[in-house]
């Protein structure tokens, strides 16, 4: 046993020196996160409005627009995003390249969760606000959106608790994450692989279980009665680390 | 005149809802729209202010004609309070909010006096204590009052009610028909579909008996009550009373 490394309390001390880089690339994980999330936001709105309000033409566009970034492997987009751009002289970096390419297919994910909401907000709805001189538009952003975005809490902290782990990914991208970071250090000393990946799969329990808790927050924080997800608070309590199966 | 409808027709399919409906309205007048379930009388409100586009026929409000495709039906609509069977309350707003809503939106008031005007009209439906209240809080006649005043705080020109008492519990349907009553006594111009014959007798001053699209006869409450021209009318009121008894 010894000859494999001794007392896991040897692998901590080691590691020690390298918690701090670990930790930094950690925050570009974060700022991954939270740049992919908003793009995603962004998007997903976008085409959720746009399956469920834009006529026939702009709905085939945005479940074209789904089909493509659903079905594309994530490692695939990032490569894709770039390796592509540079071909037409267009030049990104490593983080830019790994926010668009899983921000727009977190989109495409964002947006079924926000057009079950919107389609989950009685009809009755829309036909009281047309009845007292709203127009369509106006109706949609002052009466549907806001009950739907809260119907889509539940679905958003799945989606957060699935993309954050994808944030691994961008590695391929060749920018020091979490798990980059995490290579360079067993590359350096390999008997700390095991030690160096335990680790960094600490950070992401701990980091989805602050989301959770965050996204909690929020989902109490604009709760209104009569407008809850019934039975999501229960499930969330029974499962500690997501609110429901995540794609990840 | 205030509100003139002119041989509306509308068909779902194969089925023809109505089948060219007319009749006039003035100013202050209350009238009362009767007949068997599946006879169009809500079609016929919803025609009313194009919430349904009838296929043929046409309405003026004042001399406006709504049903011309160019006038600005928004603006029109604003001037028709509607009341649903269904409350349609917007669900993530108070009782306040649901009121001030209209008047913010699409009256362009400012917040201030738009939440005095809203309190005013709680007031008068005798729900000033429930302005933060979501209708999820509120009961079925709560709410139905709560939607009565928000069509009242348009100021429109006229009400339409679409069975405003078919949906509530039998103990509740008393406290909504004394607003509606109290409103054709102060002259608002209100039609009304309902089966609660006692609100009929006591302030319409027409009931329209409508079956299979059509108006079959139209009068007096008096004169509908005891001396109807049509078989068919005098049988479904007798029917009618003897189900819904005279509340109101």
């Amino acid at each position: 046993m010894s000859s494999r490394g001794g007392a896991p309390i040897q692998y901590i001390v080691r590691l020690g020196p390298y918690i701090p880089n670990l930790l930094r690339a950690t925050v570009i994980n974060i700022e991954l996160l939270i740049g992919l999330i908003a793009v995603g936001y962004v998007f997903g709105t976008l085409v959720a409005l746009l399956q469920v309000y834009g006529g026939r033409a702009l709905c085939t566009v945005a479940r074209i627009y789904e089909w493509i970034f659903r079905s594309i492997p994530a490692l695939v987009l990032i490569f894709l995003f770039y390796f592509g751009p540079p071909r037409f002289g267009v030049n990104v970096t490593g983080f830019t390249a790994a926010m668009f390419a899983l921000g727009f297919r977190s989109s495409a994910y964002q947006s079924q969760i926000f057009r079950g909401a919107i389609q989950s907000v009685p009809t009755g709805q829309m036909m009281a606000a047309r009845s007292m001189g709203m127009s369509r538009i106006r109706a949609i952003f002052t009466i549907i959106l806001p009950q739907a975005f809260r119907l889509s809490i539940p679905g958003w902290t799945n989606e957060f608790s699935s993309v954050i782990k994808d944030t691994t990914l961008a590695y391929a991208a060749g920018f020091n994450e979490v798990l980059r970071t995490a290579r360079i250090v067993y590359d350096t000393d390999m008997t700390l692989a095991m030690a160096v990946l335990v680790f960094v799969a600490l950070i992401f329990m701990v980091l989805t279980l602050l989301g959770n808790a965050a996204m909690g927050f929020v989902e109490r924080r604009f709760r209104i009665p009569g407008l809850e997800v019934p039975g999501h608070e229960k499930a969330r309590q029974m499962s500690l680390g997501s609110s429901g199966r995540g794609r990840g | 005149m205030l509100l003139r409808v002119e041989d509306i027709h509308k068909q779902y399919g194969k089925d023809k809802v109505l089948c060219g409906v007319s009749f006039t309205m003035n100013k202050g007048e209350t009238k009362v729209i009767i007949g068997p379930s599946g006879t169009g009388k809500s079609t016929l409100l919803r025609c009313i202010n194009r919430l349904t586009p009838a296929d043929q026929g046409r309405v003026w409000l004042d001399d406006e004609e709504l049903t011309h495709t160019r006038t600005n039906i928004n603006k029109i609509r604003a001037e028709i309070g509607f009341v649903f069977q269904s409350f349609n309350l917007f669900a993530h707003l108070t009782a306040l909010g649901n009121v001030r809503i209209g008047p913010m939106k699409v009256k362009r008031m400012n917040k201030k006096d738009a939440t005095t005007l809203a309190m005013e009209e709680l007031e008068r439906v005798g729900l000033s204590d429930k302005a933060g209240a979501y209708p999820a809080e509120l009961s079925g006649g709560q709410q139905q009052r709560v939607s009565i005043a928000r069509a009242l705080a348009m100021f429109p020109k006229l009400i339409l009610f679409d069975e405003p008492t078919s949906a509530l519990d039998p103990e509740l349907i008393g406290e909504v028909l004394e607003v509606m009553v109290s409103l054709a006594k102060e002259g608002m111009t209100m039609l009304v579909v309902t089966h609660e014959m006692g609100f009929a007798r006591a302030v319409a001053d027409e009931i329209i008996f409508m079956e299979n699209g059509v108006i079959v006869e139209q009068g007096p409450p008096k004169q509908m009550f005891t001396n109807a021209k049509h078989q068919r009318t005098g049988e479904f009121l007798n029917k009618i009373s003897e189900l819904y008894g005279e509340t109101g």
